[in-house]
């Protein structure tokens, strides 16, 4: 930063992404988004402002010093970038493509006040992937504690979670029931948004730290929370389980076979790669014209990956665009990749087509009344506007509930809803044991439970006693360092812990 | 360690020309299992989750055991590719409740078809809870009946119903349950694990009189956890996912025509896997 930059000195334009062509991409699994060259990353470095109040890092859940990362970046310093970035977050690669920044970090830019914000996200993404592509993750010496620490779920919080009780020392098997890790990350969000290589590389670095994963595991009936604790000598243990189990609505018709939901369709297709049928033996089983309904993100990725299988999709969703939960990215990209929206749309009843199959779905049409309890404006029935969308396949992506298992197999105190009731520390009722992430909150985002699995970290290390020492963070150690650990002159290794 | 280790199969046995047991090593899961439960398991790293009901599991020797049948493309390849010393992918487990054994003082337990493997550890369980127990076992033939013995020495009084009545009495499970029905009216419970239609009309006979009536379904599922929903069924009023809210449900309330109906959900994809694979794989080792 020679001069000081100011709104005025700064490239106006927000460095535009490549992505590849809806026309093309919806014939593909590929990534839709490409990504930064070094260069479009160092154009958009030039348009952070440094400014001394640094809102990006309040509106960030983990606390990422962002204008720290894009500072070194812009000094084409990409590893020191990398460095600052996994102080705080585990995974830059899969938080740069699927946090919602519009409402976090970039919603808060100062820069966003006048012109479009700085484009944190994607730069972020460059430098994780950099950091994959470079393989810039080596096993740092970490000294022992001494504690054996069991987490459940190997999605986003399980993952944050594991990584900070590794660094710290501690002996952390994460127990996975599906046959792969990642939870969400695997069988949730498609590859054309997170390839699995990405996650496969994020996932091997916390491999390298030590972490075991035990897949194909299912915990309360395989084992319970209890005899981890009391009988398989846990000295803490993170429930990260997820939501999970999908709504769906109570209208006729929808046990009919083609009525399916997002979590399955998905499942399906990413995890059990179904869209290789026959080639991989699990088969999808949706037709030639899918309604999906609902307008969050799972909704968005059950269009596009229909889209990608050769469907015509519609998108049904009782309320109107401005209110759909989805991040803005995904709705704009599904909108360039021909989704057919319907707003104002609720469907009533799931059509049988004589055979047990669908036919169509007769839907109201509704208009917005007076703001409801989640502030926005209650979508109410407009009289005698019943009509019929003709489809083979309904897709329902309205929600999900909490899992029974962990209620059905242990003591552990859950609230009215089902889910487990946690203190501030996201300590639960039973000592040692603490939960965090969707089964906590209901359904949520990657990186709010990423947050959850850091914040449930502290409280497990105070409640080992485990007191980290000052950071030893080396920028001359460069190539020693992974998530930020630095090799110190002992050979071990100590991490800074955000306050 | 990123996925799966695999799992042992420590033996193989032929049951009948389209029937196989595999016994597989998983001592973790032999400790945690309950008659009633299933688990999932995954040939190998392309193929599909299959659940399958634990026929029985020995604990000192940390093994469980299924029993298969080869029906479609999956289940014959299992069939062609499983040995002892082999492995699956993927076992995970065990899923759902276990069958509640209690407080019932005679019990008819029936098994149709591949029924009879799950129904094996249940009779055993209500044997050793102290139940008077009644087994009644259908086939179609002679050739496709297994685990006589095992059975014999759990049950008190034991039938064999055969379609053609080349082994026991000819005809259907409900003649073989009726015949001990008349034999008996203080019967507590009846399970019944098989195909839908056996079960539905082993319910449609204990409903007139009012016997409580179990049975096992086993639905079309992906993840068993009741993370997909695939698996829901109806149940009185309410709908269940028979993973987790099951696989056990009171027969009087099971809504045997809508479960028929999902049952073939995938029937064309079920086909031209198995059409694929036995022009283009199936010889292949």
């Amino acid at each position: 930063m020679a001069k000081k930059r100011t709104i005025r000195t700064i490239p106006q334009l927000r460095t535009a992404m490549t992505e590849q062509e809806p026309a093309e991409r919806v014939r593909t699994f590929g990534e839709v988004a490409c990504g930064y060259s070094l260069e479009e990353a160092l154009r958009e470095t030039e348009r952070c402002l440094f400014c001394p109040d640094e809102p990006c890092v309040r509106g960030c859940p983990v606390g990422i010093d962002i204008p720290g990362f894009i500072q070194r970046l812009g000094e084409r310093d990409v590893k020191g970038a990398y460095d600052v970035l996994t102080d705080t977050t585990l995974l830059p690669a899969i938080c740069g493509r699927v946090c919602p920044q519009e409402s976090q970090c970039e919603g808060v830019c100062t820069v966003g006040q006048t012109l479009a914000p700085v484009a944190i996200g994607r730069l972020e993404r460059f430098v994780g992937d950099a950091a994959i592509r470079e393989g810039w993750a080596s096993v740092p010496f970490i000294e022992p504690a001494g504690h054996k620490v069991g987490i459940v779920g190997s999605g986003p919080a399980g993952v944050a979670c594991a990584a900070d009780m590794a660094k710290a020392g501690c002996a952390v098997t994460v127990f996975e029931a599906f046959q792969q890790p990642g939870g969400v990350l695997r069988y949730g969000i498609p590859d054309f948004r997170l390839p699995n290589e990405v996650l496969d590389a994020e996932i091997a670095k916390l491999a390298r730290l030590g972490v075991t994963f035990r897949c194909n595991t299912l915990v309360g009936r395989l084992f319970t929370i209890e005899q981890m604790v009391e009988e398989m000598g846990f000295d803490a243990v993170f429930i990260a389980v997820g939501a999970g189990t999908p709504d769906f609505p109570d209208i006729p018709g929808a046990s009919l076979n083609g009525v399916i939901s997002a979590n399955e369709l998905l499942t399906r297709c990413n995890l059990m790669q179904a869209r290789d049928f026959p080639a991989h033996d699990t088969p999808v089983g949706i037709g030639k014209r899918i309604a999906v309904v609902g307008a969050g993100n799972t909704a968005m990725d059950a269009m596009r990956v229909s889209r990608r299988l050769g469907a015509d999709v519609m998108c049904v969703y009782r309320r109107s665009r401005t209110e759909a939960p989805a991040r803005a990215e995904e709705l704009h990209h599904a909108e360039q990749e021909g989704i057919d929206f319907h707003w104002l749309t609720d469907p009533i009843e799931v059509l049988d087509d004589g055979h047990h199959g669908v036919r169509g779905l007769r839907c109201r049409t509704m208009e917005l009344g007076e703001p409801d309890a989640s502030g926005r404006r209650r979508p109410l029935p407009v009289a005698g506007s019943e009509h019929e969308l003709e489809c083979d396949t309904v897709v329902f992506a309205i929600g999900t509930n909490a899992n029974p298992i962990l209620g059905q197999t242990s003591r552990i105190k859950l609230d009215a809803r089902g889910y487990i009731e946690v203190d501030d520390d996201l300590a639960t009722s039973l000592d040692g044991v603490f939960a965090g992430g969707d089964i906590v909150t209901g359904a949520a985002t990657v990186i709010l439970a990423m947050g959850a699995g850091r914040k449930a970290a502290r409280s497990m290390k105070r409640y080992l006693g485990l007191v980290d020492s000052d950071v030893v963070y080396q920028e001359t150690a460069a190539e020693d360092t992974l998530f930020g650990i630095a090799a110190d002159r002992l050979g071990y290794a100590r991490v800074k812990v955000p306050a | 360690m990123l996925s799966s280790e695999g799992f042992e199969v420590v033996r193989r046995e032929d049951l009948s020309e389209v029937t196989y047991l595999l016994e597989v090593r998983h001592p973790e899961l032999a400790r945690a299992a309950r008659p009633g439960q299933f688990v999932i398991v995954m040939s190998h790293a392309e193929g599909e989750r299959i659940p399958l009901t634990i026929a029985d599991l020995d604990r000192s020797a940390g093994t469980i055991t299924l029993v298969v049948q080869a029906v479609g493309k999956t289940t014959r390849e299992m069939q062609r590719d499983l040995r002892a010393g082999g492995s699956l992918y993927a076992l995970v487990g065990p899923m759902g409740h276990p069958s509640h054994v209690g407080e019932a003082k005679k019990v008819v337990i029936v098994g149709g078809g591949l029924g009879i493997a799950p129904t094996y550890p249940i009779a055993r369980a209500f044997k050793e809870s102290g139940a008077y127990v009644i087994g009644v076992i259908g086939s179609r033939n002679k050739d496709l009946v297994f685990w006589e013995d095992r059975f014999r020495a759990v049950c008190d009084e034991f039938t064999i119903c055969s379609d053609d009545g080349s082994v026991g009495i000819k005809g259907l499970v409900t003649l073989g349950i009726q015949q001990a029905l008349e034999r008996h009216s203080d019967v507590d419970e009846l399970v019944a694990i098989g195909p839908p239609v056996m079960m539905r009309a082993c319910a449609e006979l204990t409903r007139p009189r009012g016997i409580k009536t179990v049975v096992s379904l086993n639905p079309i599922m992906v993840d068993g956890t009741g993370m997909c929903g695939g698996c829901r069924v109806k149940v009185g009023t309410t709908t269940k996912f028979a993973c987790v809210d099951g696989p056990e449900f009171d027969g009087h309330q099971v809504d045997f025509d809508d479960l028929l109906m999902r049952l073939r959900r995938f029937q064309p994809e079920e086909k031209e896997a198995l059409e694929r694979w036995q022009t283009q794989g199936a010889a292949v080792t």
